[in-house]
């Protein structure tokens, strides 16, 4: 358990605003912190709009409070696609947590592009991480891909389900399932969370139980046998009363334990780290090439696609033929 | 000009967002009404910003301690219940503690005219009235955070 002092807590504020903005000069900071990294527990909470996961993540940090551990939360919320505006709301579900030394709450909004958000949301999870918290909590909303290379940023995820949103589960019409390792019925003081369960459960035997950490090329392991083990179960919580809340902390452990039994946790890690590695590789690739063929080469390039002369695919391997001595085309 | 300059260039470094102001709104006091705040936090999303929305019931620690954490470049707070001369002044004692009295801080909601200049006194940054336009409170915002973005 850490203590930060109120200078410490600034300026670690202000290294996640240079983070978000791309300010590259926050990488004294991430180089500095680097190898402090891996000690955090970092839990992603993803589920449809309003199940009630930030009120869940507070119930959870209070919990882990109590046991004498820090907290830190990263709340992601969507930009507005139009203006690029947004209102990141999930503290009010958190006002409990305010004033607390142990506990250090981010709200981060997604900006538009996917790719930039992982790869912000990594460089915040890891600066975290370093700041010696030991959950490290990533919320989002679970409606589609962006939310699944999220919750990829986790050493475990949860997926928060409600009952009475209709007949559909979300978590089932979203997709999300197999991205869970702890499934939540939130709300279960309202009626249907029974039903909910049931579907949850038929919906997991239909999963193969392989979860959807999919792995990227290149990585040694299939999911298959990674994954071997570990049974997804149903939790059931009312987080407005803080109840199940416990049962679902003892799950989140032995996750990690088995995690770390398992080898998984590092074969997770390492998986991590390649998506990681991969999506700042392609960013320089990118710089680099634009920046060697310049101007006029891009736009040759963009005016034989316009023109309907090249495909997209065709010109971009012509580019990166010219810019590597010695490739194919 | 080239269109290497534009757009596909941005997109494609998807490491490279653009800065954003964040402003955080809340409302202290213990009454349980926030349309005002709300509306505050629609205009400034419309405008592009980021809102931190924290909701109601905000005690002048828990206001200070979110703006901390969340590096705002702005502070809005809506006020109905008539504490005002003592809740903003606090907010204003408390950024100066946290080191962080470069964060402007605005207040709307019913705030007699005889208070006003105490509290622009004390350090708070515009007072803005019922009905006034939410053009000016965005432009205000705009204007006190230039530095920023
Ligand atoms: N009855 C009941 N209501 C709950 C429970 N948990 C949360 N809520 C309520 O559900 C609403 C949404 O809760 P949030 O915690 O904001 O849900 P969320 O999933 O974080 O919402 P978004 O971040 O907007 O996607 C709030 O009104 C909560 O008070 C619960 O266990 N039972
Ligand atoms: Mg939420």
């Amino acid at each position: 358990m850490v203590h930060h002092s109120v200078a410490e807590r600034r300026a670690l504020a202000r290294a996640l605003t240079r983070i978000e903005n791309g300010d590259l000069s926050v990488q004294d900071e991430l180089r500095a912190a680097w190898s402090a990294t891996g000690a955090a527990h970092r839990i992603g909470v993803t589920g449809a709009p309003g199940s009630g996961k930030s009120t869940l993540v507070s119930a959870l940090a209070r919990a882990w409070r109590l046991r004498g551990h820090s907290v830190a939360i990263l709340s992601i919320d969507p930009s507005s696609p139009i203006t690029g505006g947004a209102i990141l709301g999930d503290r009010i579900r958190m006002r409990e947590l305010s004033g607390d030394p142990g506990v250090f709450i981010r709200s981060m909004a997604s900006r538009g592009s996917v790719g930039g958000l992982s790869a912000a949301a990594a460089d915040a999870a890891a600066l975290l991480d370093a700041h010696g918290f030991d959950f490290v909590v990533i919320e989002t909303v679970g409606a589609g891909q962006s939310e699944v290379e999220i919750a990829r940023l986790a050493d475990t995820v949860v997926v928060v389900e409600a009952p009475g949103m209709g007949d559909d589960v979300q978590a089932i019409k979203a997709g999300i399932l197999e991205i869970a390792d702890v499934l939540v019925v939130n709300k279960a003081d309202r009626p249907g969370a029974r039903k909910t369960v049931a579907a949850l459960q038929a919906a997991l035997d239909l999963v193969p139980q392989t979860s959807g950490h999919h792995g990227v090329a290149g990585t040694a392991l299939s999911d298959a046998a990674l994954d071997a083990g570990w049974v997804v179960s149903v939790l059931q919580t009312t987080a407005t009363a803080a109840e199940g809340v416990d049962a679902l902390v003892d799950m989140l452990a032995l996750h990690r334990e088995w995690l770390h039994v398992s080898g998984v946790g590092d074969a997770r890690r390492r998986r991590r780290y390649s998506q990681e590695l991969r999506v700042r590789l392609r960013e320089q690739l990118l710089l680099r090439a634009l920046q060697i063929l310049g101007g006029d080469g891009y736009d040759a390039a963009l005016r034989e696609v316009a023109a309907g002369r090249r495909t997209p695919l065709d010109a971009a391997r012509e580019l990166a033929a010219q810019l590597i001595i010695g490739s194919e085309l | 000009m080239s269109e290497l300059t534009q757009a596909p260039v941005n997109d494609a470094a998807a490491g490279t967002p653009q800065p954003r102001l964040r402003i955080l709104i809340a409302k202290p006091g213990l009454d349980g009404h926030d349309r005002g705040a709300k509306v505050i936090a629609r205009a400034l999303r419309d405008a592009g910003m980021e809102v931190i929305y924290t909701g109601l019931r905000q005690t002048p620690e828990m206001i200070v301690d979110a703006a901390a954490q969340e590096d705002v470049d702005a502070i809005g707070l809506s006020i109905l219940s008539g504490a005002h001369n003592t809740l903003l002044p606090r907010v204003i004692d408390l950024l100066q503690a946290a080191g962080m009295s470069d964060v402007p801080v605005f207040a709307g909601g019913i705030i007699p005219e005889e208070d006003v200049p105490a509290l622009m006194q004390a350090g708070i940054a515009a007072i803005f009235g019922p009905g006034t336009p939410l053009e000016e409170i965005v432009s205000f915002v705009r204007a006190r955070t230039a530095a920023h973005c």
